[in-house]
């Protein structure tokens, strides 16, 4: 049943990733991607980490993802693609970097020990993490906040200026 | 597990669904002649006594219409957009705890379809995705009055949805656990044998006004009804949309409204909890409705009375005022936790 689960989430979130990649229009580009965060957040799921999984999906597709529609219903996204298109080089890029993470996965994959989490754990409960948050990593979860906060003036500097 | 787990949970499922989605049928009733009523008609009367059939009559109707398409370059799109809208909706009835638990065929039966330890994040996710219905139905009618009303919408959503985030981290200071009946539980009692325990008198007054007043707003409603402001956008992201899906759009609206009214009673209202609930379980279920009927019934009288806002005043209001109040709520209740132990 798990096993059978995971496959299936695994092949929903591959095959909308590579949508994401393929479709022309943007507005599917994005949609394709909300799949692939549900299909995540199910894979999460099976891996008992509920509070991420939850996380997941109120963040990035209820938020960020919803930012992202908006922009590209507002923008004129044409004008975006013709500029891309007098500038034929910047397509070469990706191979260099599709090599690169190609090479992230690869050493990943080599150097992965299986460290499986003794069942019963409380490793996804929202309190558990809540409390490793505010312990072991209050530094970077402050510093982290104090990023957040400076994107949120530069925001609204560069809009004042606009 | 055991087949006979798998047969309750289906069989609880689609008990719940028959409830609700009559309720449904009957909350757009109830809406017309509440409005009649307090505009001093008589609503809607002539189907059935006192038009108690009018539902099953709209039903026939919306079935029985013309399905008419806009010309759009995304049909997919636009018939998948009520679905995306509707489906959120309902799901969100799976964590919703209706009453505590019941003996019935020498088994012990929970009144809530399941119960996890996520389950307040989880409707968050729901409330998060029921947005997507509503601007891709903008997007995909191909007509400017639609994309507008869609955009509108995320825009409202998004603003809002922070402020009714926020505004129950009070109460999950206070219970400790996201998890919907632990909620419940924790409001069980009374204070010197008088005032029950709920979050609404102890200390979370503000959070509750705070939830009702984003929610509504996150439902669509009078006086937040903007995306669907008939005067400037005729009818917003659903202007294009006709019989069935129309109709599903319309089912969504009413199952957010009994959602949101059934999770403000549970977060706010001590959900089942009631004198006499300890002897008789079944009784907690009639309470709970009793308390959403009070949300229901303040939802109508609000949009028959209010006047709608204007967007920029929406937008500040969201921003200037319910944020900053949702902010410093987390604060007193933190201290007020601190203090109390």
């Amino acid at each position: 049943m798990e096993r059978a689960l995971f496959v299936i989430f695994a092949l929903t979130a591959i095959v909308a990733a590579l949508n994401v990649l393929l479709r022309r229009h943007p507005l599917h580009s994005a949609l394709a991607l909300l799949v692939v965060l549900g299909a995540l957040a199910g894979l999460y799921i099976l891996l008992g980490a509920y509070f991420l999984a939850m996380i997941q999906v109120v963040i990035y597709a209820g938020a960020i993802l919803v930012l992202f529609l908006f922009v590209i219903m507002l923008l004129n996204i044409r004008a975006e693609e013709a500029r891309l298109a007098r500038r034929p080089f910047l397509r070469w890029l990706a191979l260099p970097f599709a090599l690169l993470l190609g090479a992230e996965i690869f050493y990943l994959v080599r150097t992965f020990e299986e460290n499986p989490v003794p069942s019963g754990t409380s490793v996804g409960v929202t309190e558990a993490i809540g409390r490793e948050l505010f312990t072991t990593y209050l530094l970077p979860f402050e510093v982290t906040s104090i990023l957040i906060l400076i994107a949120i003036l530069g925001a609204v500097v560069l809009a004042r200026r606009g | 597990m055991g087949m006979g787990v798998v047969v309750e949970a289906v069989v609880k499922i689609v008990i719940v669904f028959g409830i609700v989605l009559t309720c449904l049928a009957y909350l757009a009733l109830f809406e017309r002649k509440l409005l009649g009523w307090i505009q001093l008609r008589y609503g809607p009367n002539r189907v059935g006594p006192w038009g108690l059939l009018q539902p099953l009559a709209d039903l026939l109707k919306f079935l029985f219409k013309e399905d008419v398409r806009p010309t759009t370059p995304n049909p997919i799109l636009f018939s998948v957009a009520p679905i995306l809208s509707l489906v959120p909706a309902l799901m969100t009835y799976a964590v919703i705890p209706f009453g505590d638990r019941i003996e019935l065929f020498g088994r012990e039966i929970t009144l809530y379809i399941t119960s996890v330890n996520v389950g307040l994040l989880y409707l968050f996710a729901l409330s998060g995705l029921g947005i997507y219905g509503i601007v891709l139905a903008g997007w995909a009618s191909n007509s400017k009055y639609s994309l507008l009303g869609g955009l509108r919408s995320a825009a409202q959503l998004i603003s809002y949805e922070l402020t009714l985030t926020l505004s129950v981290v009070g109460v999950l200071i206070q219970v400790g656990s996201l998890d919907l009946v632990e909620i419940v539980r924790a409001q069980s009692g009374t204070y010197f044998g008088l005032i029950p325990k709920w979050h609404l008198f102890w200390y979370q007054p503000l959070g509750f006004l705070l939830f009702f007043i984003a929610a509504v707003a996150e439902t669509n409603r009078v006086p937040f009804d903007l995306p669907e402001a008939e005067t400037e956008l005729v009818a917003g992201y659903h202007t294009e949309y006709s019989a069935t899906k129309f109709a599903m759009f319309y089912v969504a609206e009413y199952a957010n409204i009994l959602a949101v009214s059934a999770l403000a009673t549970t977060l706010f209202l001590g959900g089942w909890n009631g004198p006499g609930v300890e002897r008789l379980p079944l009784l907690g279920v009639f309470y709970f409705a009793a308390k959403t009927a009070i949300f229901l019934f303040i939802y109508i009288w609000l949009r028959a009375t209010l006047p709608r806002f204007r967007y920029d005043q929406l937008m500040r209001f969201g921003w200037k005022i319910l944020l900053p109040l949702a902010f410093a709520n987390i604060v007193f209740s933190a201290a007020v936790a601190a203090t109390a132990g």
